[in-house]
């Protein structure tokens, strides 16, 4: 029970893309369609959780002058594996994304989670963390994503939700469309936290 | 031609923050003020066409020989890294006076997704090492012009009376947002 709230720390409380405002770049470009967000969050959960596992593991051996070169090591190494296994199984969701699958690497959500959570704690608070973390990250690009394919596309998960004629609102999809939903989402998420003092 | 299509295009059309979503950390940590933001948009144009200049020579004469290139990301990554400290050091020594006025930026730089983000494209895009660092400089060039324009809002912003929950990041992505959508209108111009 004591280790549950490592894991819903991330969730809510402290969300990295609703409230610490992390990991920005991919939150705004892959955010066109639910489905690059699902799989984005799902991509970043696994590096952010394998680091976390082992970071904390190596934590005894990992020099303290060397340590971000040694992070960003190990992180790079989890992001090929992940890059590969996209390449060879999802090659549609691999495309989609592009340049945001390499440049997980600079995701400042999992560099911080190394450097302030999983360096100094045991395996299994550094995995729920992790997990934490990464579903957090994941449940607000999906939300940020499907927001903006239904007014943009009129689909959710390429599933139609409007009429064949409906008129849709194209900006949505765009670059000006990201910035502006995701201004207004971290707006109702601070609305929130005012109201009920989390 | 050739390079100034690019260029218009770098700058303008594929805004690297406006268009292309790269390097929003640094775009709405340092665009507080012009002055930081102009000191930022130089350390970058400055270690950016360094990166790509030496990305390029990693990827063509190490990488593809050995038919390592999904070292890629993990060989850049620490290149870009060890590559702002080199820059930090010998500008320290060398010239103290662009030490002085890029300093605090460039230890910033190395977490700025758009210089690794930019090398990996200029090798997709299969540019010569010519049209590489040229491509870096404006992509660049355009940061440093989405920084300022944003500064020079924002520094009209902070005078204004907001609502509560407005504040901060929701108020600059909105922001953001509108030049964003103004930038837009530069599409077009270049294929």
């Amino acid at each position: 029970m004591g280790n549950l709230k490592y894991f819903t720390n991330g969730l809510i409380k402290e969300n990295p893309s609703l409230v610490l405002v992390l990991g920005t770049c991919p939150t705004l470009a892959v955010t066109t369609a639910a489905v690059n967000g699902l799989g984005m969050g799902a991509a970043t959960t696994f590096v952010l959780v394998c680091s976390n596992l082992l970071i904390s593991l190596l934590k005894n051996y990992i020099p303290d002058k060397v340590r971000i070169a040694a992070f960003i090591l190990v992180i790079a190494t989890f992001v090929t594996i992940v890059d590969l296994v996209m390449k060879a199984f999802t090659p549609d969701l691999y495309s989609a994304l592009g340049i945001f699958i390499p440049l997980i690497v600079v995701n400042c959500i999992i560099l911080g989670r190394a450097e302030a959570f999983a360096q100094k704690s045991k395996v299994l608070p550094a995995i729920l963390d992790g997990l934490g973390m990464g579903l957090g990250f994941t449940l607000a690009i999906t939300l940020l994503a499907s927001i903006r394919e239904i007014l943009g596309n009129g689909t959710l998960f390429d599933l139609r939700l409007m009429g064949e004629n409906a008129s849709t609102i194209l900006v949505f999809v765009l670059p000006p469309g990201a910035f502006i939903t995701y201004g207004l989402l971290i707006a109702i998420m601070n609305r929130i936290k005012l109201k009920f003092n989390i | 031609m050739e390079y100034i299509l690019l260029i218009i295009s770098a700058v303008l059309v594929n805004n690297v923050v406006l268009v292309q979503f790269l390097g929003i950390c640094p775009f709405l940590g340092v665009s507080g003020k012009i002055n930081t933001s102009l000191g930022m948009g130089m350390a970058v144009i400055f270690v950016m066409s360094l990166a790509n200049l030496v990305t390029y020579l990693i990827y063509n004469y190490v990488l593809l020989p050995l038919h390592i290139e999904f070292m890629q990301t993990i060989s850049f990554i620490f290149v870009i890294a060890f590559l702002v400290q080199v820059v930090e050091i010998i500008l320290k020594k060398a010239v103290p006076a662009l030490y002085q006025a890029l300093g605090i930026y460039l230890p910033l730089i190395t977490t700025n997704c758009a210089v690794l983000g930019i090398a990996i494209l200029a090798v997709q895009k299969e540019y010569t090492i010519v049209m590489s660092v040229v491509y870096a400089a404006s992509i660049a060039v355009g940061f440093t012009l989405a920084l300022i324009l944003m500064a020079g809002i924002r520094e009209q912003l902070a005078l204004t009376d907001t609502p509560k929950n407005m504040k901060g990041f929701p108020l600059s992505l909105v922001t953001a947002g509108l030049l964003s959508l103004a930038f837009m209108g530069f599409s077009g111009i270049v294929k």
